[in-house]
């Protein structure tokens, strides 16, 4: 994209795309190359791992300041997801359901955090895991509970809908919670961390752009506005961030209640 | 002028799911005004639907760069 704010200018602003998040590998390990999303999702686990030992290690009676911030955020998911969304059966669940807030969100900051800066979560294979892992398990209870069969005719054939809807309502429902469900909840992850990103990377490379490339007021007063703007944004990411580990959880609980119950 | 036309797609994309999202939390701004005590409720609820109605203009951005 050419940018002639003053006369002369010759230099072209590369604006980022989707070619920013195809790094090379950092090193290799028996020809199999290790990039830094990998390193980032090992890094994450073992920081979740090691930080919730230690918390539940040490459990006070009188907590601490960690482990109070391990048991709120064990809370909000205990009290405050589970039982809203899939009942009184919520807490089998809560282990799972925290595991994933945790994962999501940790590896979804990664992308604000100074020196890392790189959402794991935006390459698409990890979301895909997760959202694979909660197909699964909400397929798998649905079965259990009510049986192969009911499973399917409850989802396909929901009772009080007029007989002549079935033929229509019945692919739409399988196609809905076997296919589209696994992919959505794949997608919003995925392109909210690598449009969010790329917005990012815009406005702060913009910026340097403007402010260190261009001669000129204008160049300068705009480079400015971006770069202030680039570290309004990257609160908002943050935000955006915790929203969309809060929102994958919030799905797949509900995906787990709506398979465990049934209408009559 | 260059550009891909893609990128026109996403900003059109755009405003259907910001219709959908500006109603989802008008309506949640008025029940909690209506009945302060059931935020909590409605909270997850406009949550939810916000994600549901965001997800069409995520995948549109993700097509708009996969098929570009």
């Amino acid at each position: 994209m050419p940018v002639a704010l003053t006369a002369g200018e010759t230099e072209e602003f590369e604006a980022p795309g989707p070619a920013e998040f195809e790094l090379p590998p950092a090193f290799e390990i028996l020809g199999f190359g290790v990039t830094k999303p990998m390193l980032i999702v090992v890094a994450a686990t073992l920081l979740i791992g090691i930080t919730l030992y230690i918390a539940a290690r040490r459990a006070a009676m009188v907590p601490g300041k960690g482990q109070f911030f391990v048991e709120g955020v064990y809370g909000f998911i205990r009290n405050g997801i589970a039982p809203d969304t899939i009942g009184r059966e919520g807490a089998k669940y809560v282990p799972y359901l925290f595991t994933l807030f945790v994962f999501i969100a940790v590896l979804n900051i990664s992308g604000i955090i100074p020196f890392v800066q790189y959402p794991a979560t935006s390459r698409i294979a990890i979301p895909l895991g997760l959202a694979l892992v909660s197909w699964v398990i909400f397929n798998y209870v649905g079965i259990r509970r009510q049986g192969f069969g009911g499973y399917f005719k409850n989802m396909m054939f929901p009772p009080g809908v007029p007989k002549a809807i079935y033929p229509l309502l019945a692919p739409l429902e399988f196609l809905s919670t076997v296919i589209i469900r696994p992919v959505t909840l794949t997608f919003r992850l995925t392109f909210n961390m690598f449009a969010g990103h790329l917005v990012l990377l815009l406005t702060i490379l913009g910026g340097e752009f403007l402010l260190f490339h261009t001669q000129g007021l204008v160049g300068f007063a705009a480079g400015s506005v971006s770069l202030l703007f680039g570290i309004v944004l990257t609160l908002f990411e943050g935000f955006i961030q915790l929203l969309q580990a809060y929102v994958f959880t919030l799905l797949s609980a509900i995906y787990i209640g709506g398979a465990l119950t049934h209408e009559h | 002028m260059e550009g891909s036309l893609n990128m026109v797609g996403i900003g059109l994309a755009a405003v259907g799911p910001g219709v959908g999202i500006g109603l989802i939390f008008a309506a949640y701004i008025s029940g909690v005004a209506r009945q302060p005590e059931a935020r909590s409720v409605l909270q997850g609820i406009a949550i939810l639907g916000f994600a549901l109605a965001e997800a069409m203009f995520i995948i549109a951005v993700g097509l708009a760069f996969a098929l570009g």
